[in-house]
């Protein structure tokens, strides 16, 4: 009998490559992928994400040093896939993740129990072979801290504050925390199924809403991998503009964390204070872009408002009296030793964690991981900007607001240098489908790390599969590595020092 | 320290005049109180906010009312702790499917009488996220909700007013 080896590409194997931009992903074998994995591990390059489509499991890494991403596939024809975790602890969430999503098998997986499904769903693997349920709820097994004197403190999901939901398992000797374990999933809305055959602009939206207090950032990533995977090359007034959007959300929220940090550890006049800052930022973000958030304001193609000169000119003055505020705050916060009793010392994270696990914003910068995207990738207009960053080798609470003080003025450097130098011209251009799959992929650097996004638009320029990495997902494991020996009181301080998201994290 | 607590008392107030409630919400608020013991409440409110799946947009503006501009105290409303020192949940969100028995306890967890206000589009519909697997979509869904305050997020003045509505009418 004769055996056809000539199959059509779509029956069987990998699929034809699609291109994917402004860096190219190669599908390797299983002995390519752990030979990145070993190197990953060995603190090689830095793992930026770890996702899948269904088909095959996907790896973004930075090599140091480097302005590109390299980016990988394995497919998976059996459903399983060797485990990236069980050589790299950070990989841990996001692989029970893609195995709760997808129903990927994961070989060597060292923790089996799921992440975002808690049985509730209805479905197992709602992005794979949707499997039924088969209990009403999941069990779910906390990690052990045994001792004749420790206690647990179970916290959330609902919590005192107007925050958002996750749960919080402390075990405690006496005050001093020895163990904390995090729950999360309770915000998981399913947008990776969402953007499933959405158009451009509804994924957009989708995509703005991912976390809401970076949603300026997530647009800019979103949009930025789009116009990679079509072609298209935004007007540069809209590049600028974009800029503008970014810092001006970079600066509330630096301005809201300061203050909400210290009235953490109750000295509510710098909330007062930050608050004003912050009320003022928002209120000429809706006179300038039509929102206080500035959300869907970046879109695929540009920017949908064009800033006027009045505007402009009321955002200089807005400029300058921050300016003037921004060392009376910053003494503020120096000179008043209640509150620095409290900050320094306070929920250390070391450099080689802070390496390990990839930390961007401003909790890598203050454990001296000097890595931001805007930077370190280089995409316009910061490519032709001049700024300084906050850097700090403390790791301590103290450390993480000063970082916040030094990004600050690097922003207000920033928008000082786009008002002056602010391209005339359009402001946004059609974003049209390429006949043909596209992948595009973005980092993006958000107000606390960097923003990763990886998205395959068919050749009717829907969306046929996204990926959207939220910096949390390396800076929440940290939390339960910093809080460890600090006591339960210093939790609010620590936790909102590192300020994770829940929403971008449970997507 | 001194020179701020000093600025504070010889600038004056930011606060802003409170805006007007709205029509609209009004009437629905109206509605849903002909059914409530409305003797029972005083002129002051006590609020417990519930995130049940935002993307915390809602929760930034919710955050803004307590800042100096706005100054949600001044109106007897204040944000509470715990649900049972609540008269109103302020539900954002969603619903996500996970979320939805910690709502539910909540909710119950409220002494009566209580009102829930449902807060921003994905409270009030569901939003970008209605009709995912992981949603149960509008709050109303899961609990009785009294009264709508729509906005992608809603604004603070938008939510004063609502608020402000849910005391007038309270009375």
């Amino acid at each position: 009998m004769r055996v056809s080896l000539k199959q059509s590409p779509e029956s069987a194997g990998p699929s034809p490559e699609t291109p994917c931009r402004p860096w190219a992903r190669r599908t390797v074998d299983v002995h390519e992928w752990n030979d990145v994995v070993r190197r990953i591990a060995s603190g090689g390059a830095d793992l930026v994400s770890l996702w899948s489509d269904g088909d095959a499991v996907f790896l973004a890494c930075a090599e140091p040093g480097e302005k590109a991403l390299r980016l990988l596939s394995l497919p998976c024809p059996e459903g399983r896939f060797p485990s990236v975790a069980r050589l790299h602890p950070p990989a841990l969430r996001l692989e029970r993740t893609i195995c709760d999503l997808y129903g990927l098998e994961s070989d060597g997986l060292p923790d089996r129990r799921r992440w975002l499904d808690h049985g509730r769903w209805g479905v197992r693997h709602p992005l794979g072979d949707a499997a039924p349920l088969d209990t009403p709820r999941d069990d779910y097994k906390f990690l052990p801290a045994e001792g004749a004197p420790l206690h647990q403190i179970p916290v959330g999901p609902v919590h005192a504050g107007i925050i958002e939901p996750g749960h919080f398992r402390f075990s405690a000797n006496g005050e001093i925390v020895v163990r904390l374990e995090e729950r999360f999933g309770y915000v998981h809305k399913g947008i990776d199924a969402l953007m499933r055959g959405a158009a451009i602009d509804d994924a957009a939206r989708i995509a703005a809403r991912v976390s809401g207090d970076s949603t300026a950032a997530y647009s800019l990533a979103f949009a930025q991998a789009v116009e990679a995977a079509l072609g298209v090359e935004p007007p540069p007034r809209a590049i600028w503009l974009r800029a503008l959007i970014a810092e001006l959300e970079r600066l509330a929220n630096h301005f809201g964390d300061i203050g909400a940090i210290c009235n953490d550890a109750a000295f509510s006049l710098m909330l007062a204070q930050c608050g004003v800052i912050r009320e003022r930022l928002l209120r000429a973000s809706a006179s300038c872009f039509g929102h206080r958030l500035m959300m869907d304001r970046i879109v695929p193609g540009g920017v949908t408002h064009d800033l006027s000169d009045e505007n402009a000119a009321s955002l200089r003055a807005l400029l300058e009296w921050i300016r003037l505020m921004t060392p009376r705050l910053i003494s503020l916060f120096g000179d008043t030793t209640s509150l620095q009793d409290r900050t320094v010392g306070t929920g250390f994270l070391s450099a080689e964690l802070a390496r390990q696990y990839a930390c961007g914003g401003f909790i890598g910068r203050a454990s001296g991981r000097a890595f931001d995207a805007r930077r370190s990738i280089g995409y316009a207009p910061y490519d032709a900007l001049s700024f300084e960053l906050g850097a700090s080798t403390d790791g301590d609470v103290d450390a993480r607001v000063w970082v916040r003080f030094d990004e600050v003025r690097a922003s207000m450097t920033i928008i000082e240098q786009i008002l002056d130098r602010l391209p005339h011209g359009a402001i946004r251009v059609d974003a049209a489908a390429a006949g043909a799959p596209r992948e595009g992929v973005a980092l993006v650097e958000g107000f606390r790390g960097d923003i990763f996004v990886w998205l395959r638009i068919g050749a009717d320029g829907a969306i046929l599969r996204a990926h959207l990495r939220d910096p949390s997902w390396f800076q929440w494991p940290l939390l339960e590595a910093a809080i460890k020996g600090n006591i339960v009181a210093d939790f609010p301080l620590c936790n909102k020092s590192f300020n994770c998201s829940y929403s971008g994290h449970d997507l | 320290m001194r020179k701020f607590i000093f600025q504070g008392l010889v600038r004056g107030a930011l606060t802003e005049p409170p805006p007007l409630p709205d029509d609209a919400m009004l009437a629905e608020l109206g509605r849903a109180l002909e059914t409530r013991a409305r003797d029972k409440l005083g002129r002051s409110l006590a609020i417990r906010a519930v995130d049940a799946g935002s993307c915390n947009g809602c929760e930034l503006e919710i955050h803004a009312l307590g800042n100096a501009y706005y100054d949600l105290e001044r109106f007897g409303l204040r944000f509470v702790a715990s649900p049972r020192h609540a008269d109103v949940l302020m539900v954002t969100g969603p619903v996500t499917k996970n979320m939805r028995e910690a709502l539910e306890r909540t909710y119950n967890a409220t002494p009566d009488p209580k009102w829930v206000v449902a807060v921003g589009d994905c409270a009030c519909t569901g939003g970008v996220f209605a009709g995912s697997y992981a949603c149960e979509g509008a709050v109303s869904a899961v609990v009785p909700v009294d009264l709508h305050i729509p906005g992608c997020p809603p604004d603070p003045a938008a939510l004063l007013k609502g608020l402000i509505a849910l005391v007038e009418t309270a009375r």
